[in-house]
């Protein structure tokens, strides 16, 4: 056993040697070491190497934390040919510095501006495109069916049927939503929403290109309506010392019945013993039926860094990760959605209604973190915490948050 | 003669001056290594502050960095999150000297013929040799208001166990839990109790270590003169622990200055950074993921930098007077 081993691992060694003589190396970096992720990655790899015997892809995958440290030294020490990163505002640094190139002609070749059209403007800067999404998800409202059904409650088409839904909740002693707000970035979540249905994407896509103010009344009648979000609805206690993960208990023992929250949290409902039919999804409400339906749905990309060496056989992998096929697999895979609108999705009933969601939207907001400057971001989701903790400071954080916001900008 | 003196060279420059050399070669590695992990950085770090910086190369391997002059200081002086930092930090320095009184006391209660003192003596040094990191763990779970003590013992005087609507065990309660690590006002108090563990049982060993050395004839001739209780402890007792106390006041001004992690486990800074203290905002704004700022991030590390440099020259400045002194 262990010599036929040892001989395996010699002919990989030696056929890896070989074949560097003749094929021409293609080095991905990747970002997601959890299980699932990970195997629609290496699988999609393999798809490749299959496809293009002539490449010897070479594949580095880390951790995503690590990933983002790891990416601001070598996109210039030592660049891969393909790197995984995030489209908007996340991109904008690197982009700046001109460390990644633009992928233009491979959207052009492929014709992605029409199967990604949905996507395009968060993936341009500068009147170029900069990579290729190979997935995404959507945001919205998870709630307890049961808990639902037990009230005599449906889902909520509009804001008032939202709040009368919660004073039922809370007659019977129901938290209407749960949330951890520790690590700040779910309060963005439902700032977002709030302010994508009172005003909607063109004002969220203005407020963190830092083109209107946060004091501005459009804002600040979304603050209010967070505002009666938290008086007449109202959030877990304690939320400010839990993580999104802790907030599931109390949302899994029925002391909650909502959560706004990315489609990346269900495996965390199921893990804390909820079945499918405990659960469901239903959009966030509306708010001004006059503002066309904008959603949350970050997305996942690949990028190609300034140094690559192999650029060819680098765009040929963008051109193939966008493929209406290998999203299908992929994402079936990983439990989210392909973005190519010809690609197919799983039987999974949240992804299917987020699939029908985010078919009809008329925007897709990244998120406040990815669209917003990291400094901006940071102060901003400060801001929306101290907000959640007391309403009545709503004027002093916006004032706070239009100071940075003139430092950021210039 | 002449011959003699050539059989004998005069020795080499090495010889010559072997006593003065020989401490610089032991003194080499050490110097090297200084230099490169603090003198240098310290440099460069003050450079960095004056200028604009996301930490970026561009392809060609050159730095994005953007000549800004004061500018950093400037935001500094307006930027409300680095006052309260340097707030936290003299609340730090405050309230963590409490930990040479209470370790005092402590080694005085301890300071006992009982048996079993050994071993009441290592549980109460058992905090201090438990990383902070855990120290931090375990008091984050202590304060949580789901399942730490403190919610605990609220719930049991202040609320009522009832079902919810699916039958489920939960809690209604007469006023709500107190969130300590969630409220801006308590949470830098909460982290400082928590760091006050560990450093009181290291007070403490310096008073151990320090009452062992109290020469038992003073005492002797102070109790025939009728000193006792306070007055033996404060005029014969304590001023023969003054080097103990001057250890204890250094490693607690250190330990307060080094609340990074304790900060970092507990809060990350929060709730809306009202947690941070200056290294912790500088790390924030330098080193995390929405940070990227290296130059405002090194212009706090240099605030920081001034105000420990006040610090440790007294410290250097005593420590030289004690050694002229003892010569």
């Amino acid at each position: 056993m262990f010599l036929t081993l040892k001989t395996a691992v010699a002919a990989v060694a030696l056929s890896a040697v070989a074949s560097t003589a003749f094929a021409r190396d293609l080095v991905i970096n990747f970002d997601d070491l959890n299980p699932g992720p990970k195997k629609g990655f290496e699988d999609a790899v393999a798809q490749f190497k299959a496809e293009n015997p002539d490449i010897n892809v070479i594949v580095n995958i880390n951790d995503r934390e690590a990933h983002k440290t790891a990416i601001r030294n070598f996109l210039t020490a030592d660049a891969p040919d393909v790197t995984s990163w995030y489209p908007g505002n996340r991109m904008a640094p690197f982009v700046d510095a001109g460390l990644f190139q633009p992928v233009d002609d491979v959207w052009e070749e492929n014709g992605f501006g029409e199967d990604l059209a949905a996507i395009k403007a968060t993936m341009s800067r500068d009147g170029k495109i900069w990579g290729v999404p190979y997935s995404y998800y959507q945001w919205g409202i998870y709630y307890r069916k049961d808990v639902f059904d037990l009230l005599g409650l449906e889902e909520f088409a509009t804001w008032d049927d939202m709040l009368a839904g919660c004073a039922t909740m809370k007659e019977n002693g129901v938290t209407p939503f749960t949330i951890g707000t520790k690590f700040l970035w779910t309060a963005a979540g439902v700032f977002d929403y709030i302010n994508l249905r009172t005003n909607g994407y063109d004002v969220h896509n203005a407020l963190t290109a830092g083109e209107i103010k946060y004091t501005d009344d459009r804002i600040k009648a979304t603050f209010n309506n967070w505002k009666q979000l938290i008086d007449e609805c109202g959030f877990v206690e304690n939320h400010a010392s839990m993580s999104w993960q802790d907030a599931i208990a109390p949302f899994a023992n029925g002391d909650a019945a909502m959560y706004v929250m990315g489609n990346f949290s269900v495996d965390g409902y199921k893990n804390a013993g909820l079945t499918e039919d405990q659960i469901d999804f239903m959009p966030f409400p509306i708010i001004d039926p006059d503002v066309p339906l904008a959603e949350e749905a970050p997305a996942d990309a690949f990028f190609i860094p300034t140094n690559a060496k192999n650029v060819e056989d680098a765009k040929k992998f963008l051109a193939f990760v966008a493929r209406p096929d290998v999203q299908t697999q992929w994402n079936a895979t990983i439990g989210q959605l392909p973005i190519n609108s010809k690609a197919d999705v799983s039987d999974n009933k949240f992804i299917q209604e987020g699939f029908a969601l985010l078919n009809s939207a008329t925007g897709l907001a990244q998120f406040y973190d990815r669209d917003a400057p990291a400094e901006m971001a940071k102060a901003g989701m400060e801001g929306f915490q101290e907000f959640m903790l007391d309403t009545s400071k709503m004027d002093a954080v916006l004032q706070r948050l239009d100071e940075v916001q003139v430092e950021v900008y210039n | 003669m002449a011959d003699i003196a050539h059989t004998r060279p005069s020795p080499g420059w090495v010889k010559r001056n072997k006593l003065a050399i020989a401490p610089w070669i032991f003194l080499i590695p050490a110097l090297i290594f200084f230099a490169i992990y603090v003198v240098i950085p310290i440099f460069e770090s003050l450079w960095l502050s004056l200028y604009e910086w996301n930490g970026l190369y561009n392809a060609a391997g050159e730095s994005t960095a953007v000549w800004v002059g004061f500018d950093n200081y400037v935001k500094l002086w307006s930027d409300p999150n680095f006052w309260t930092s340097l707030r936290n930090n003299l609340a730090w320095l405050i309230l963590y000297m409490l930990a040479v009184p209470l370790g005092l006391f402590i080694a005085l209660f301890l300071n006992q013929t009982v048996t079993g003192m050994r071993f009441y003596k290592s549980m109460f040094f058992f905090p201090f040799v438990i990383s902070q990191v855990v120290v931090g763990l375990i008091f984050g779970w202590f304060y949580n208001p789901d399942f730490g003590v403190v919610g605990t013992i609220w719930k049991a005087i202040f609320c009522e166990e009832t079902t919810n609507i699916l039958g489920n065990t939960t809690f209604r309660c007469a006023r709500p839990v107190p969130d300590i690590l969630s409220s801006p006002d308590w949470a830098t108090y909460g982290i400082i109790a928590a760091g006050l563990w560990p450093q009181v049982a290291y007070c403490m060993i310096l008073y151990l270590t320090g009452l062992n050395n109290v020469a038992a004839d003073q005492i002797e001739a102070a109790r025939l003169d009728g000193a006792k209780g306070w007055k033996m402890l404060w005029y014969v007792v304590i001023p023969q622990l003054r080097p103990a106390t001057f250890i204890a006041v250094v490693v607690t001004v250190i330990g307060a200055l080094r609340s990074f992690d304790m900060i970092a486990i507990m809060t990350q800074g929060g709730p809306f950074g009202s947690t941070n203290v200056l290294a912790h905002y500088m790390y924030e704004v330098a080193i995390s993921e929405y940070g990227e700022r290296y130059g405002y991030g090194s212009a706090v590390a240099s605030v920081l930098f001034a105000i420990m440099l006040v610090y440790i020259s007294y410290f250097l400045w005593r420590m030289y007077q004690d050694e002229k002194d003892a010569r």
